[in-house]
């Protein structure tokens, strides 16, 4: 039996519709978290998800009872803005795609349409229209919230990635007592080469290192602007008293800087980064030595 | 005679992104043409000086992929081109050191030296355009005045 409203509240479909949600908030939950978009995210149990459930029908509630059914900021969904984006955020993670989470997030009307439509029954039929559009528009903002959360999680999702590539990209390596090595990979343009000195300089001083091996056996191409970049980064670590060898010169990008006309004469290169260790180890005054023949007990 | 099959791909180049995917697009072409190692290094390698060339002279522009052939001869062509300052002095701009910016000046000599055909047309004001055609195995030539 739905309670008494005042001839006023029930000409406004916008203030019957926050009735009917808060009336009818239990149900709606427990509808809602059988739908995807809050049972792969409320795994641990079904409470978790009604309980969630609860929160987003009372923030619609509220925004329903405001008026501002069509505004992303009104007050009400701020209450529910973290928790969508914290959803958003784990469907993204899961793999979901926008659309697919937008999908997701539509699907939630119809269960609440037909409650609606059950509630109205015998109303005259404008104001049933007046209230399922309003409803409409309300869970069509709501998408909008959701998906406006989604849209900052992957683009801090991207931001994240592309700090961690920056950072992983370049390990500094210690191979021996006095001698790092960093392995570049991939594309060297300005930030990553910005990256590499700034590592291997700093390797430089932390391992007290007098030779730094820089392997470009992972770069697919050698220009002039990677050249130059090389240079700089040879440059600044002699400064440092750090001797540097450039490794892992394939010979197809040999023949290209000879033609490119780069002169990397001042830089001293080995074929691979065992060629480079050997010299290095040499500079170092260690020596390999093959450990056969018989080994004479002392004595 | 050269006879161009069609332009394969039409690439924007406006970001250091877009210099990556046009790097990768010639590499994946030469590669399919048949190219050598070396070729699709001298290739892709100058394809990378010409689009950065755009983006930073330029301010921009794209790059045009065409298959080549000529007298059953595969090659690949590749047109740089953009809407900048242009080139006022082009012999300076093609001799080794010259540069207008803070790169080593080996850009556009560099990449004369790592294609078989190239060609630029600019003027102050006209934008510049690089055209560069290598060939899959460069066809021989009969020797000029002999």
């Amino acid at each position: 039996m739905p309670e008494q409203h005042t001839a006023e509240d029930r000409t406004d479909p916008r203030q019957e519709v926050a009735a009917f949600l808060r009336e009818r908030r239990e149900q709606i939950a427990q509808r809602w978290a059988d739908a995807a978009v809050f049972r792969t995210v409320f795994t641990v149990s079904r409470d978790e998800a009604v309980e969630a459930g609860r929160a987003v029908v009372e923030a619609l509630a509220a925004v329903a009872a405001s008026g501002r059914i069509e505004d992303l900021e009104a007050d009400g969904f701020a209450v529910v803005r973290e928790q969508l984006a914290r959803t958003a955020h784990a469907r993204a993670r899961a793999g979901a795609t926008t659309g697919q989470i937008s999908a997701e997030m539509e699907a939630l009307r119809p269960p609440v349409t037909e409650l609606l439509l059950d509630e109205l029954s015998g109303a005259p039929a404008d104001h049933v229209r007046e209230c399922t559009t309003v409803l409409a528009v309300l869970m069509g903002t709501l998408r909008l919230v959701m998906l406006e959360t989604t849209t900052v999680a992957g683009q801090d999702l991207i931001n994240r990635q592309r700090l961690e590539m920056l950072e992983i990209a370049t390990p500094v390596i210690k191979l021996w007592e006095g001698i790092v090595a960093v392995p570049l990979i991939g594309t060297l343009d300005s930030a990553r080469s910005q990256v590499v000195m700034e590592t291997l300089l700093d390797a430089i001083v932390e391992q007290h290192a007098r030779i730094a091996i820089l392997d470009i056996t992972g770069v697919p191409t050698v220009d002039s602007l990677v050249a130059q970049h090389l240079m700089k980064t040879v440059a600044a670590a002699r400064l440092m008293g750090a001797e540097c060898i450039v490794s892992g010169i394939r010979p197809a990008i040999a023949q290209t800087i000879v033609h490119l006309g780069i002169d990397l004469s001042s830089i001293l290169t080995r074929a691979s980064l065992a060629d480079a260790l050997a010299y290095a180890l040499q500079q170092q005054g260690a020596h390999i030595v093959p450990s056969s023949g018989p080994v004479v007990e002392p004595r | 005679m050269t006879h161009t099959e069609s332009v394969s791909a039409r690439l924007p180049l406006t970001s250091d992104l877009d210099l990556v995917r046009a790097r990768q697009h010639v590499r994946q072409m030469t590669a399919e043409l048949g190219f050598s190692l070396v070729e699709q290094t001298k290739l892709v390698t100058a394809a990378s000086e010409l689009a950065r060339n755009a983006l930073v002279h330029g301010g921009g522009g794209r790059m045009e992929c065409a298959e080549v052939t000529d007298g059953g001869v595969r090659g690949l062509r590749l047109v740089f081109s953009d809407d900048g300052p242009g080139i006022a002095d082009l012999d300076q701009a093609l001799s080794d050191g010259y540069t207008s910016g803070e790169g080593l000046g080996m850009g556009l000599p560099g990449a004369r030296r790592l294609v078989h055909e190239f060609s630029v047309d600019s003027a102050r004001g006209r934008g510049t355009t690089v055209t560069v055609t290598s060939w899959v195995a460069r066809p021989p030539r009969p020797r000029e005045g002999s």
